[in-house]
């Protein structure tokens, strides 16, 4: 073994919709202040994203940037390219009152997949989905732990957790999506 | 007897017959059925035995609100006790056991304390068995719960599996029946989000078997038409078998929904708890109607009118072929008019009023009905089921006129509305004379966070009990557009309160008046807790068990209530209701639970290293959510020897310790110094890039509360260790004063918890092990004691801390989560050759037990100080404040009498008990004895060979070498002498190599 490893490396469930750990992602928090134009800048850069508006996320290609609160952002972006991105990050904002940090292995990615996926999260998430937009990120809760959940296309959900719960949240996607357990037709 | 109808049956399809079992005879019934509609079909009247008396009890009514129909269904692991007959829906291969019966429910000995009644009256437990006192628990109360009690617990685990779910939307409507389905509609026209449910498993209530016409159709055709039109609405969701059982707060409502409860065994989740936040609420839950108070009101046979009427015509059930009615209204003649419709004999309606005019009881005249006025039942005759009723004058005191030979009894007194989910949230009540009910008061509706109303009742719910009234009350509570659905008024008399069947009745018919079923409670015990000064309807209440059975009193509440009042000379509203509370009729612990079972009952933290541990004999330890490896067993070795060789390994040669559980929060920003000094009880501000300085954190009451090694790893970037379980807490505890006190402050925090897996590194042969690995300079110039640096250890990123909280020469390396087990199985497989082992919590505690090093939540409690721990030095006496500073000024924790860290050695060698108390002379004002220290740590050195043990102690620095006595469970005392709590490298010159 000497590749970095996800939570739950290949991990997948079909159910009425379909579970798959998403293996490892690489992910950064910034927090700062997100109406600095140095800052939007060093965001593009970075992800090639826009600046998010509250609770929202801009997505390009395999980049994204996401509204975690009015003073953080979550970057997103290929595990490997994380390290550096963060440095640069560092760089651009030397002047600025910010904090970058790396959290690609703090956290693990599930796809859940399908056209019923809403309803198997709607077990788990306190989260009104039909009045949720395309664009929307919930930091929000599953069951027992905290989660974040957004739509990388529509009915292609995204769900962010601890690591250390990896195998609890998998658990849950697992049960939820189980065959006769659909809430409509 | 009763029997099912050759015709008829609006909800059973009898080209599906099905076969169940009742007290293990094979019955029959048909698809649609409800258990209670089956029963009757099989003649099965007798159903159950009450809770006290032990008395037969029948079908009464035909919803939620049966009291008496209770059994045990399924089998093994699906059984499930007191499940009401009347809300069960048949199935084919269904099992069911009656309840509280011993050996049979036909033959049941404990029917003697039927016999026994008038001893055992209201209050007869608290009258009874209060003297002599130690005969309660020994005597009386294991007595008392074998007799007790109603289905038995079921044993094992649960079959099936539950979930929750959550929804939202602007309109919830609770029930759908009439009202239900015209809020609905009103409202999804309105464009709101609505939510309609159903308990039972049809639409449309009771409408369709009470024969009203609406918008010019049958009731049966104006549902269907109507539940089809709202069904294509997409702002509509619509779910039967679903009944709302509580309102809360802020329109928080819950729902059960009985998914597979009548199909079981087909892979859908059996239960459904739905958590719904809604605008307003729509109570549409209909009413229920009120039994009549005339003794032996409770023979098997004895039904309510619209029970009676709900299973002829439903359910093509005849009750009997001769059924008299009781009443004090002209509802209950539409139950003359279904029985006769269906061929069955109606040898009568007693009616309680002088003078019955009105058009329902003239059309049942009309149909050769004798109908007797101002008469009322003075005593139902039977054994195990009606036989007959003997009637009395309504005014007089029961003297039979004449009697009358029936198989059934259907009564009404009236209606109640289902106020629960109304009142459950504080939604007020308000009597209403003329209808002889309490009904919501719409101007004091229960409110939300701006006080604007969140629920509203429609139909019956309201206290409308027409048809006509029903419609247009459901159509204005959801603030409906246009016309209501209308339906013809009917020309209805008012009723007459009747609270007791005759009025004049004595004690012998009173004490045979049922007003609570399930737990037995009658007329007589009313009166008598009121004799006994019970004023309160909640002591009262309390007092009989009036209402307080499964069914929480909804057929009995009222009744009741009005008897109190009568017997207190006062109004009713006067008397009032108890609370009503959720649920409406029981949730399963299933449903609350929802998913949270077996492997996801609980989250469970893993580490990074964690499969690994549990491939090589690991001995869980719960540190909060997480396992943490308490020790590695070999095979033949027991906890305390692995923990002892780990000790002796790791002081020796080489330990591996999975430290990732350690809370890392990043502080970064231009006050972050500051920010950490008021944090800290020390100073971090002056500590210079690249080292590393152990702090303590105390509360602003004084109190420690959590302590960790910071480094600082950039001019303007500190990294703070904390304590496992205190990541997370203590992540909030810097934000909260970010937030909320110091908001100017330029400081962002960031919890890296998780980022990294940390591996202890610790043993003489430490060094030797990472140089192994190669990448970084780990020797004493390079990397001293209380430093750190970055670099690739094995090729893998790392950050190596030296820092030690064992005594021995440690390092602590942060590697990503990712790599976390890679590395840590380089360090095993490079480690070989220096002996290395893995070790656990336990091994971690003894080190640092021999070395004196604190531990939070053992040394504190939440009410020590560092002061008390001889940990002055890490208290800056330079800073103007730190929080806990002011707190440990003042004068109780300046005491000098203060209990204070010592190290205890007892002198036996013995180990001390945990949490021992060390005993001072003399007593408290309780009789007490008075102490003078406790044990925080206890532990076997295996380095030392001996017990040895952290203590806080009054005066205990200043009283080395004294001798304390330590008395144990059991009464043996174990003395213990006063020593410096650090047993081991007193120099510290271990660490430092």
């Amino acid at each position: 073994m000497s590749e970095p490893q996800s939570a739950l490396p290949g991990r997948r469930a079909a159910g009425f919709a379909t579970v798959a750990e998403a293996g490892l992602q690489g992910m950064i928090t910034l927090r700062g202040d997100l109406a600095s134009p140095v800052l939007a800048a060093a965001v593009q850069q970075a992800t090639g994203c826009a600046m998010p508006g509250p609770r929202r996320i801009v997505q390009a290609g395999d980049r994204a940037a996401a509204w975690m609160s009015p003073d953080e952002l979550l970057l997103i972006l290929p595990h490997a390219d994380a390290p550096g991105a963060a440095t640069a990050l560092q760089a651009a904002l030397a002047g600025e009152h910010a904090l970058v940090a790396e959290v690609s292995d703090a956290r693990a990615m599930f796809a859940v997949t399908g056209d019923k996926a809403v309803q198997a999260l709607a077990k788990l998430f306190p989260v009104d989905f039909a009045a949720m937009e395309p664009d929307e990120i919930r930091r929000s809760r599953m069951a027992q732990v905290a989660a974040a959940l957004w739509q990388a296309a529509p009915g292609d959900w995204r769900i962010v957790c601890f690591r250390s719960v990896a195998a609890y949240a998998f658990g849950l996607l697992d049960n939820a999506v189980r065959p006769g357990s659909e809430l409509t037709a | 007897m009763s029997a099912r109808l050759s015709r008829g049956g609006r909800l059973i399809d009898r080209t599906k017959p099905l076969s169940f079992r009742f007290d293990g005879r094979t019955m029959t019934g048909f698809a649609g059925d409800t258990l209670a509609a089956s029963l009757l079909a099989n003649d099965q009247m007798l159903v159950g035995r009450s809770f006290k008396y032990h008395r037969p009890r029948g079908i009464v009514a035909s919803g939620p609100e049966e009291p008496n129909a209770l059994v045990g269904l399924g089998e093994g692991a699906r059984f499930e006790p007191n499940q009401r007959a009347t809300t069960t829906e048949t199935f084919d291969g269904l099992t069911a056991i009656s309840q509280n019966r011993w050996p049979t429910l036909d033959l049941d000995v404990g029917a003697v304390n039927d016999a026994l009644a008038r001893f055992l009256p209201a209050g007869f437990y608290y009258k009874m068995f209060i003297h002599p006192r130690p005969f309660w628990k020994h005597v009386y109360e294991p007595f008392i719960r074998q007799s007790a009690g109603l289905g038995r617990v079921p044993q094992g685990g649960d079959a099936d599996r539950y979930e929750q779910a959550y929804a939202f939307c602007d309109l919830l409507v609770a029930g759908g029946g009439i009202a239900g389905l015209t809020a609905a509609l009103a409202g999804a026209r309105a464009g709101q989000r609505v939510i309609l449910l159903e308990q039972a498993a049809h639409w449309g209530g009771r409408a369709p078997v009470d024969g009203a016409a609406i918008d010019g159709q049958p009731a049966a055709d104006w549902v269907a038409g109507t539940v089809a039109a709202l069904a294509a609405m997409p702002n509509v969701t619509m779910r039967l078998r679903t009944q709302v059982t509580g309102l809360y707060d802020h329109g928080y409502a819950l729902a059960g929904e009985r998914i597979a409860d009548h199909t079981p065994g087909d892979g859908r989740p059996r239960q459904r708890l739905w958590r719904i936040r809604a605008g307003m609420t729509v109570v549409a839950a209909g009413a229920i109607e009120r039994p009549l108070s005339f003794a032996g009101n409770d023979l098997p046979g004895v039904m309510l009118a619209g029970a009676v009427r709900d299973f002829v015509v439903n359910w093509a059930i005849s009750p009997g072929d001769r059924t008299v009615i009781v009443t004090n209204n002209d509802d209950a003649y539409r139950t003359a008019l279904a029985l006769l419709d269906a061929g069955l004999v109606v040898p009568a309606v007693i009616d309680a009023r002088a003078s019955v005019t009105g058009a329902l009881p003239q059309a049942v005249r009309a149909r050769g009905v004798r109908v007797l006025e101002g008469r009322a039942v003075a005593k139902v005759k039977g054994g195990k089921r009606v036989a007959g009723v003997a009637i009395c004058a309504q005014a007089g005191q029961g003297a039979v006129l004449e009697e009358i030979g029936c198989d059934a009894v259907a009564m009404s007194g009236g209606w109640s509305p289902a106020v629960h989910l109304w009142s459950h949230c504080g939604g007020k009540l308000v009597w209403d004379e003329t209808r002889s009910m309490f009904r919501p008061d719409p101007a004091r509706p229960p409110t939300g966070d701006a006080g604007q109303p969140i629920a509203v009742t429609a139909g019956a719910a309201s206290g409308a009990l027409t048809a006509a009234d029903v419609l247009a009350d459901a159509h204005a509570a959801a603030g409906g557009q246009g016309p209501a659905p209308s339906a013809a008024a009917d020309d209805e008399a008012p009723m007459e309160p009747v609270w007791i069947m005759p009025q004049g009745a004595g004690p012998a018919l009173k004490a045979k008046m049922w007003l609570d079923y399930q737990n037995d409670v009658k007329v007589s015990d009313v009166q008598l807790a009121a004799r006994e000064g019970y004023e309160s309807v909640e002591h009262t209440k309390r007092y009989t068990t009036l209402g307080m059975a499964t069914d929480q009193g909804k057929l009995s509440n009222i009744n009741g209530l009005a008897v109190l009042s009568d017997a207190l000379h006062q109004p009713i509203p006067a008397t009032g209701t108890t609370t009503f509370r959720p649920p409406y009729t029981p949730l399963t612990l299933g449903a609350i639970g929802g998913e949270a079972r077996g492997e996801i009952f609980q989250p469970l933290r893993r580490t990074p290293i964690h499969d690994w541990h549990q491939a090589h004999g690991v001995e869980w330890e719960p540190v909060g959510l997480w396992r943490r490896p308490f020790c590695y067993r070999r095979p033949g070795e027991s906890s305390h020897e692995a923990v002892n060789r780990e000790v002796r390994n790791t002081r020796e040669r080489l330990g591996l310790l999975d430290a990732s559980t350690l809370g890392k929060l990043v502080v970064k920003g231009p006050d972050a110094g500051r920010f950490l000094d008021m944090l800290y009880t020390n100073l971090m501000s002056t500590l210079p890039v690249g080292k590393c300085r152990y702090g303590l954190m105390c509360s602003d009451n004084g109190f420690l509360i959590d302590d960790g090694v910071v480094a600082r790893l950039t001019e303007d970037t500190w990294l703070c260790h904390t304590t496992t379980g205190g990541a997370d807490r203590i992540h909030a505890h810097m934000e909260d004063w970010l937030q909320c006190e110091w908001w100017d402050w330029k400081v962002h925090v960031a919890n890296l918890t998780e980022q990294f897996a940390q591996v202890a590194v610790v043993g003489p042969e430490a060094r030797r092990l990472l140089e192994k690995l190669g990448g970084m300079d780990v020797s004493k110039a390079a990397l001293p004691f209380m430093t750190w640096a970055e670099g690739r250890l094995a090729g893998i990123p790392a950050r190596v801390f030296r820092i030690s909280f064992s005594g021995e020469l440690s390092y602590e390396v942060a590697i990503p989560a990712s790599r976390g087990a890679e590395f840590w199985e380089a360090c095993v497989a490079a480690g070989a050759e220096f002996g290395l082992m893995p070790y656990g919590t336990e091994c971690l505690h003894v080190l640092r037990a021999e070395k004196g090093f604190i531990m939070i939540g053992d040394e504190t409690d939440g009410t020590v100080i560092p002061q008390d721990l001889g940990l002055g030095w890490a208290i800056s006496k330079k800073k103007a404040d730190y929080l806990g500073k002011r707190a440990q000024e003042r004068s109780h924790m300046a005491d000098p009498a203060r209990w204070r860290l010592v190290g205890l050695e007892t002198l036996d060698g013995s180990v001390l008990p945990e949490g021992a108390y060390a005993v001072a002379e003399g007593t408290n004002a309780n009789g007490q004895r008075l102490t003078q220290g406790r044990v925080t740590s206890t532990y076997f050195s295996p380095t030392l060979g001996r017990g040895i043990a952290m203590g806080l102690v009054r005066h205990g620095p200043d009283r080395m070498g004294e001798v304390l006595d330590f008395p144990t469970v059991g009464g043996k005392v174990v003395q213990a002498r006063i020593v410096d709590q650090v047993f081991y490298d007193r120099e510290g010159a271990k660490q430092d190599v």
